[in-house]
């Protein structure tokens, strides 16, 4: 069979496919809705839903939740006809499957293993990423677009966001389940998985760039400058650029909201960075420390 | 021979009838408010809604087909547990008794695992969903807080079933996960300056997940707990408080300018 049907159609990847299907179509359907209610707000018309009146519970929306629940139970059972859960092998610790996966939905975070050493992949970073949704209705003080579709009102907010779902979470799993093969080598979904194939890619650490060991002293302390500007740096810019043209947004902000979305911010956009950094520049450390490495 | 309409009354009538269905419904104002308030599992609703909050647009139903999922998963998963031995000698050989010897074994663990699947991602579509409304801000943003900590248990539940069938993909997939656990900084034998704290692969994250230092009966029996009984308890608990808080803070959201 066609290695990219076969892949598609594996029993566990048809839910991913299903996913692909679904988050597109919502997300079209989503943001319909956010620019035609722009340009009735634009306008100076009242947006979807804002002169609603209020009907009866019983018999509008139970008939509605009762057709829904039909549909997906027929979905489901319509799929569970179709398709059978695999079984595999019993376990066997002494034989490792390669590539061995995650579940699906931590693939994004397996994908970020390429990039980061474990303690960022697997702790750190999925830490603060449910430490940073927790934080959005805390850190978006934005009052507008509350309750209905828009784009034009928060347009920060959802930019952010959607990088962060779909691209930082959604496509990073869609990459580890399709495009990841043994060796958690890059394979297309029409190349047959080849496992004796081996990829030497010479990688280096940032200060080898100027000759510099990086496990030495001087190039402890560049990777250590380095770090600490991205960081420090990046703290210190927007607040320097916002006082400059919007120094009202700063003084609404306050210090603690400021400093927590920022470092959230820096944080989030180090991942696309360091994949960069790595696959066009072959990067592997910025900095190299006795405790840990970044 | 008596008339549809005679045997229904004489239904109606009936002593046993009536002390289930207090009162007739006659499709008035008062009877569909009743009809609502009335039912234990209708009146997680308001009587009276806005009509947006019906309109398919609007939400999605998402919220309401994750809990839908989530009872699907349920029911399945207790007749599941029926066939089922979480110890490392029986678990794979009751997957596999499902699949060739139990009646309908095999719609019954296609329909738990999709269910699964479908679950994880209708929760995430229904956060994006709250996201492009707007509907974490004022009055909302604790709701949100119930709904990030119920997406984590949708992950953790999913991850715990992984290892039940005792298959190699489970097997794998659980080692490559609690390995994470193994970097926790300072809690984890290979994370960063755990070695000021006496870490070993004996007393760190990882072993308390697994209940040892590899994958074995014990990390089956505690996935099991976990999976079975632990989050599902703790999933239900939020899933109250977050339909509750749903109607405290007025309802699905509605246009706030
Ligand atoms: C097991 C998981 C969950 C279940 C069963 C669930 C269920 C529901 C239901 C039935 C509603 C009513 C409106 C609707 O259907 O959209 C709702 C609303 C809401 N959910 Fe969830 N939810 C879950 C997870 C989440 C998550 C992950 C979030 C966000 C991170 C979230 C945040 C909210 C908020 C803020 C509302 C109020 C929305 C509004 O008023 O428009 N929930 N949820």
């Amino acid at each position: 069979m066609n290695p990219f049907i076969e892949i598609i159609t594996q029993p566990d990847n048809i839910a991913i496919v299903i996913m692909v299907i679904m988050v597109s179509f919502y997300m079209v359907w989503a943001f319909q809705q956010a620019f035609q209610n722009d340009r009735l707000l634009a306008a100076g018309l009242p947006v979807d839903g804002e002169n609603d009146r209020f009907i009866d519970t019983f018999k509008p929306l139970v008939r509605i939740e009762l057709l829904i629940a039909l549909v997906v139970m027929v979905g489901l059972t319509v799929w569970s006809i179709l398709v059978d859960a695999p079984l595999e092998e019993i376990a066997n610790p002494t034989l490792t499957p390669n590539p061995a996966k995650a579940p699906w939905y931590f693939l994004g975070l397996q994908e970020l293993l390429v990039y980061f050493d474990p303690w960022l992949a697997g702790v750190v970073l999925p830490s603060l990423i449910v430490v940073g949704l927790l934080a959005i209705p805390y850190i978006d003080i934005n009052p507008k677009g509350n309750g209905y579709y828009t784009f034009a009102e928060r347009k920060w907010s959802i930019i952010i966001f959607s990088f962060g779902f779909f691209v930082l979470w959604l496509l990073l799993i869609v990459i580890g389940v399709f495009f990841r093969g043994p060796g958690w080598l890059w394979y297309w979904p029409w190349q047959e998985w080849d496992h004796s194939r081996v990829v030497f890619e010479p990688t280096r650490d940032l200060t080898a760039l100027i000759g510099i060991e990086s496990r030495s002293l001087p190039g402890f302390i560049i990777g250590a400058i380095v770090v600490g500007s991205y960081m420090v740096g990046g703290m210190i810019a927007p607040y320097l650029y916002w006082k400059k043209n919007n120094p009202e947004l700063l003084t609404q902000l306050g210090m603690i909201r400021y400093v927590t979305i920022i470092f959230l911010f820096i944080t989030m956009m180090s991942i696309p960075i360091k994949m960069v950094l790595r696959l066009v520049f072959l990067i592997k450390y910025v900095w190299i420390t006795p405790w840990f490495s970044v | 021979m008596k008339s549809l309409p005679e045997i229904t009354d004489k239904v109606k009538k009936n002593l046993i009838w009536k002390s289930v269905f207090r009162r007739d419904y006659r499709n008035t104002v008062r009877d569909r408010a009743q009809a609502v308030f009335g039912n234990v599992f209708l009146h997680l609703h308001p009587v009276q809604v806005r009509e947006s909050a019906v309109k398919l647009r609007f939400t999605w139903g998402m919220g309401g087909i994750t809990l839908f999922a989530f009872i699907i998963l349920v029911i399945t998963g207790v007749v599941l547990m029926f066939y089922y031995h979480p110890s490392i000698d029986q678990a794979y050989t009751d997957i596999k008794d499902l699949e060739f010897q139990v009646p309908f074994g095999v719609i019954l663990r296609n329909l738990h695992r999709w269910g699964a699947h479908f679950m994880v991602i209708v929760v995430m579509i229904h956060m994006f969903r709250v996201f492009m409304t707007g509907s974490y801000k004022a009055p909302r943003q604790f709701n949100w807080g119930v709904g990030v900590i119920l997406l984590v248990l949708t992950f953790l539940l999913s991850f715990t079933g992984y290892l039940t069938p005792w298959d190699q993909l489970g097997f794998w997939a659980i080692t490559v996960g609690t390995n994470m656990g193994a970097a926790t900084p300072l809690l984890g034998y290979q994370g960063p300056f755990s070695e000021y704290l006496h870490i070993t692969p004996y007393n760190d994250v990882r072993f308390a997940l697994l209940g040892g230092a590899q994958v074995g009966g014990n990390a089956l029996l505690r996935s099991y707990i976990w999976h079975c009984v632990a989050i599902p308890l703790v999933a239900t608990i939020l899933m109250m408080v977050h339909f509750w808080r749903v109607r405290k803070d007025g309802g699905i959201s509605k246009p706030q300018k």
